[in-house]
């Protein structure tokens, strides 16, 4: 057994540092690389593109990153695990195999995990006695099953870690937890059984900490943010792990960033709910059992961490079609910036209700002003300031009626108060909503599948 | 006393569907005590007037110093549904630490 592995986080969601995960591999010494690509929302766009093309569906800057990775990674025996197949992990496998051929790789395995998709069995579910009820509202999923765009569920750790097991160099798959992307190679390395809830607590919260990329190496610091060092080059976090479930987070020493108590504790607190319930599929960590340490600069010891069983239960997560919205903005400069921007959100609101469109909710905000912090903002002088912009955002059930409130912001430029500019860009186009459906399901009712593709 | 609670901690804030999750975290053990024992749910609930519309749960973390909040009904929606610029609560965390503990 190893007395260590490093895991490094490259990617803490899909848009995050093109760059990170080439330093990852790259800086320094890593045994594994993991990178989460999926929001909540990221499936159904991939679903939407596996509509349009069966051959996608996962994340498009997997290929073109293992065209720079792909040969280090072999050279240096990095195991790279992602989620980034997205809703088509197997087209996912089969653009990297295509990459590592161009460069004349050979000697590659590639673990794919699926069966999280079951979009294609609801009905199957249903009958089997899940109604999949909405976690917040507690509703069947029947009242949206006809605008179902994506549904799939979480897997855990431990489908990884048997991909890993068939001997994979690379494993993608469909929607895994964030955590289970590192709790894997820990499982896997160390031989912590299914029932060793305090070590899968502890991997589980590592997984945690390196789920947001360099949100826990400085990134999004509100702290004492200027001291952070050298941003442009930030170090995305590195777990240290050991066989007892304790690990150290450090990043590599030549990158920017920082790895304190401080930066390490704003992830931790990071959407969580109740923190002694941290349920996963693999277990459920407690984090008022973490302690950490800071044994030297840029490195966080964390232990002492526990946690219970698993429930029987797998999160899924469902997105529907649910109307359309749109939004867009104008600036108005000094004098009386706000003033002007308050009486053109008037006028605005005056044409739609003239045109008897139908909406479900109007929403006015001023950005310079209140956007973010609503009825917090301190009030402002306006002579001191130069300029605010309003925007504008509808949303409706009615098509017709989002389209229409895109063709009446721009007249306002001509029709409204003055010293009004960017407006650029075009008319506000209607966007489809993508709802939301978070629900429950017997774990007995799915099998994740595992293949291995070879070159 | 008039204490800034931005002056004792620091902490982040993120999105769970339509309710924001804001974690805060004293800069020492003095201030975890001020905050244990002002930031109550209620008083939280009260600095987000027209803004959370729902119940608020608190939570805390000894261990890290830190206390949890969950704000329900807070983010207009949620996800791709709500029309807020800020539709998953990033800039929450720092409407909270604006708040003001009389001690």
């Amino acid at each position: 057994m190893k007395k260590m592995i490093r895991i490094a986080s490259g990617q803490g969601f899909w848009g995050d540092l093109i760059e990170a995960p080439y330093y990852q591999v790259t800086k320094g010494e890593i045994d594994y690389l993991v990178m989460d690509y999926l929001a909540e929302v990221t499936m159904s766009i991939l679903q939407k593109q596996k509509n349009k093309n069966p051959d996608l569906g996962y994340a498009k800057d997997i290929p073109d990153l293992m065209k720079r990775i792909l040969p280090i990674c072999k050279a240096k025996q990095i195991k790279i695990i992602t989620n980034g197949g997205g809703v088509n992990p197997v087209a996912c496998g089969k653009a990297v195999l295509k990459v590592a051929e161009s460069l004349g790789i050979k000697g590659l395995k590639i673990g794919i995990v699926t069966g999280d998709d079951i979009k294609e069995k609801i009905d199957e579910m249903i009958a089997a006695g899940s109604e999949l009820k909405n976690m917040e509202t507690g509703e069947s999923i029947r009242s949206v099953k006809d605008n179902l765009l994506s549904a799939n569920v979480y897997f855990g750790a431990f489908p990884i870690v048997e991909a890993l097991q068939n001997g994979a160099d690379i494993v993608i798959t469909g929607r895994t937890t964030d955590t289970g992307l590192t709790l894997a190679p820990m499982i896997y390395e160390f031989g912590w059984k299914q029932t060793e809830y305090d070590l899968l607590s502890a991997g589980t919260i590592a997984g945690h900490i390196l789920e947001c990329g360099a949100q826990s190496t400085g990134g999004n610091f509100l702290s004492d943010w200027e001291s952070v060092p050298n941003f442009a080059e930030i170090g995305f976090p590195i777990c240290e792990a050991f066989p007892n479930g304790e690990f150290i987070i450090t990043k590599h020493e030549s990158l920017g960033g920082k790895v304190t108590i401080d930066t390490v504790s704003e992830q931790l607190v990071y959407e969580i709910g109740n923190p002694k319930e941290y349920i996963t599929p693999d277990c459920v960590a407690d984090f008022t059992s973490i302690k950490l340490t800071q044994n030297a600069e840029n490195r966080v010891n964390v232990y002492g961490i526990s946690g219970k069983q698993e429930t029987e239960f797998y999160k899924v997560s469902c997105s529907y079609a649910d109307g359309y919205s749109s939004s867009g903005s104008l600036t108005y400069s000094w004098p009386q910036a706000l003033t002007k921007a308050k009486a053109a959100d008037k006028i605005l609101r005056k044409r739609l209700e003239l045109l008897h469109l139908s909406f479900d909710e109007i929403r006015s905000e001023f950005i310079g002003y209140n956007a973010c912090h609503g009825p917090l903002a301190a009030e402002i002088d306006e002579n001191l300031i130069n300029e605010i912009q309003l925007r504008f955002s509808v949303r409706s059930h009615d098509y017709a009626s989002v389209e229409r409130f895109g063709k009446e912001l721009a007249p306002l430029i001509l029709t409204g108060p003055p010293s009004v500019t960017g407006f650029a860009g075009g008319r506000p186009k209607p966007n489809e909503i993508v709802a939301y459906w978070p629900a429950l399901l017997l774990k007995k009712l799915v099998e994740p599948k595992i293949e291995l593709l070879k070159i | 006393m008039k204490i800034k609670l931005i002056d004792i901690a620091h902490g982040r804030s993120g999105d769970k569907g339509d309710a924001a999750n804001i974690g805060i975290i004293a800069y020492d053990e003095k201030g975890f005590e001020l905050i244990q024992k002002y930031v109550t749910a209620d008083r939280v609930k009260q600095h987000f007037t027209g803004i959370c519309f729902g119940e608020v749960e608190r939570f805390e973390l000894p261990n890290l110093k830190a206390l949890n909040f969950l704000l329900h009904n807070t983010l207009g929606g949620g996800g791709t549904v709500s029309l807020k610029l800020d539709a998953q609560g990033k800039t929450l965390a720092a409407a909270l630490l604006k708040m003001e503990l009389e001690v």
